[in-house]
């Protein structure tokens, strides 16, 4: 444990170090190094960039080709039951214990975490109620809605009060609504817990998480605070031209200046810090391009993965 | 300021460092199961022929005229053998969901992402089916047995059959564990119960059939091989002092290799991410 508080007072709760995971001759984790601090973390990367499998791995579910895991503290190679014990996993397909009623089934995890049988049921329907599902807990869990299923899901994540909750797509399916409560609670656990939030819904971790880790084809792309990720490295412009579009991206490029498209004809750019935005419009001065619309805009998280992923 | 602090509270409560977790799964599945009036029936049912036998044991050793019902080695493996129609039934039952439900239900991946292992998990799920199966083979047998006892007032029958308790115990140990491990195996192989109950039920009546029908045009008697239950009960035999059709230590290498194979197909079923290369 003297290990446990002497990485978590560096503020990290996960430490990877040149973690490869292979499926057959597929890698989907490549050579992973980066640290997740305390608080929420918001996991982001495409479909199939190892976001799954990176928490599977985590929780020993998977084990690594090379490399060391390392979770509160313990390696997860030498202690995985002791992690588990501490860890709360929401996954990101729907999954209950057949044939059980909402509140049965969250006792039902809650003892398998070790809590004595008449604190897990007590525990169960403290947290039922939390998630929201208080006047639904005697149903099976099988009639339930996709959104209340989510819940159910967090639910039994939280029973055993873990110090990390690992959650993987936490509002797939759900109506906005839904999504918006679903992430209100993740922020209100965060305040208490260390969260890491996988999704490829980049609102939903900018709302909830103040860092990120982007994976990319199983790399990390891009990691920090998302604050300073947006922030200090490029001002944004959205820009539509008229003209030879793609001569004009590939003009930019040239002078250092990145830009992605962001819907139809308006295109977004990053025009680096201490560069004056003129630029701009000489490079569509050169290549005799119109530019019709110009606009200063507010950097978010979806230009940081757009810029992490290269697109 | 707010009456009721409505956000995520934290446990302060006890925690068992190493959770007895099998246990739980095995005491979890055995409540729900027992919570179906269709299997509380046919529990009921398994034990009418328990009822038979404890009426002829009380005639039997009560009363002089009826010794012809009196007990022997003859009635407890007669009844082991009887009751092999029950312990079908009830694995596939209480057996044929264990491990195919979780899996519809990706409830594999739940389960294992708690503090236990999948050796917790499968000796959970075998203790599940494993405890119906006891009481309604090893359990009647010996109340039997204590029955005996009781009606006739002495040890004696007990001390002239000293084999009588072990080969009951082996007997009912051999029997559930087969039926269990062979039922889990089988429910690990699909999502669905009903396919897992077939194919439960194809093994078990097929391969008796198969076996009777190689019999019957070769005349070896080494096609008893084929069948799981038939192998079994030449184990038996060799048990109450019956001479067994075939060699006892042959029967013996079939039901370990058939055991293994179910021990392998579950080690490799029962994971928590299915990894298709």
């Amino acid at each position: 444990m003297n290990t446990e508080r002497s990485e978590r007072s560096n503020g990290s709760t996960v430490v990877l170090e040149n973690v490869t995971v292979r499926y057959g001759s597929h890698q989907a984790l490549r050579r992973v190094s980066v640290a997740f601090p305390e608080g929420a973390t918001g996991l982001l990367g495409p479909n199939g960039a190892g976001k799954s499998t990176l928490i599977k791995a985590l929780l020993g579910l998977l084990r690594p080709a090379e490399g060391v895991m390392r979770v509160l503290g313990r390696d997860v190679a030498e202690a995985p039951l002791a992690i588990r014990a501490h860890v709360g996993y929401m996954p990101e397909n729907d999954a209950h214990i057949p044939g059980m009623n909402a509140v049965s089934f969250v006792a039902y995890c809650g003892e398998l975490c070790g809590l004595p049988p008449a604190d897990a049921m007590q525990r169960a329907h403290e947290v039922l109620f939390y998630v929201g599902l208080g006047e639904a807990r005697y149903r099976n869990v099988e009639t339930y809605s996709t959104g209340m299923k989510q819940r159910i899901k967090l639910a039994q994540a939280l029973v055993h009060d873990p110090d990390l909750l690992l959650l993987d797509e936490p509002t797939n399916g759900m109506d906005p609504k839904g999504r918006d409560e679903m992430l209100a609670l993740i922020r209100d656990i965060a305040d208490r817990i260390s969260v890491i939030l996988s999704s490829h819904v980049l609102p939903d971790v900018e709302s909830a998480c103040e860092h990120v880790v982007v994976l990319h084809k199983g790399v990390v792309a891009t990691h920090g605070p998302i604050a300073a990720l947006k922030g200090d490295s490029a001002r944004v412009f959205e820009l539509r031209v008229k003209g030879d579009e793609k001569r004009f991206i590939e003009a930019l490029r040239e002078v250092g200046i990145e830009s992605h498209d962001e819907s139809g004809d308006v295109m977004r750019v990053f025009v680096p810090a201490g560069r004056p935005a003129q630029v701009l419009f000489e490079v569509a001065a050169r290549h005799g391009v119109q530019v019709r619309h110009f606009r200063a805009s507010v950097p978010s998280l979806e230009d940081v993965f757009a810029r992490a992923l290269g697109d | 300021m707010p009456i009721h602090d409505q956000g995520y509270r934290r446990y302060s409560g006890a925690r068992i460092l190493r959770a007895r977790s099998w246990f739980v799964i095995a005491r979890a599945g055995i409540i729900e199961r027992l919570r179906e009036r269709r299997f509380l029936a046919l529990l009921l049912v398994a034990w009418l022929l328990f009822v038979v036998r404890a009426v002829q044991i009380y005639f039997g050793t009560t009363f002089v005229r009826a010794s012809f019902f009196a007990p022997s080695e003859e009635t407890f493996h007669g009844f082991l053998t009887q009751q092999r129609l029950f312990v079908f039934f009830i694995t596939i039952y209480a057996g044929a969901g264990l491990i195919a439900s979780d899996r519809q239900a990706n409830a594999l991946q739940l389960y294992l992402s708690k503090p236990i292992t999948r050796h917790d998990y499968i000796v959970g799920k075998l203790a599940t089916l494993a405890a119906f199966l006891i009481a309604v083979t090893w359990v009647p047998a010996m109340m039997l047995l204590m029955l005996q006892v009781l009606f006739s007032g002495s040890l004696e029958f007990v001390s002239t059959h000293p084999r009588l308790v072990p080969a009951i115990t082996i007997t009912a140990a051999l029997q559930v564990a087969l039926a269990s491990m062979m039922m889990l195996a089988l429910s690990s192989l699909s999502r669905s119960r009903r396919f897992a109950a077939m194919l439960y039920a194809l093994v078990t009546i097929f391969a008796g059939t198969i076996e009777r029908v190689l019999q019957t045009a070769t005349g070896a008697a080494g096609w008893v091989l084929v069948s799981p239950q038939n192998t079994l009960l030449v184990i038996t035999d060799a048990l109450f002092g019956i001479e067994p059709e075939i060699p006892v230590t042959l029967a013996l290498i079939a039901i370990m290799t058939l055991m293994a194979v179910c021990v392998a197909v579950l080690e490799r079923r029962v994971r928590a991410v299915d990894v298709v290369t």
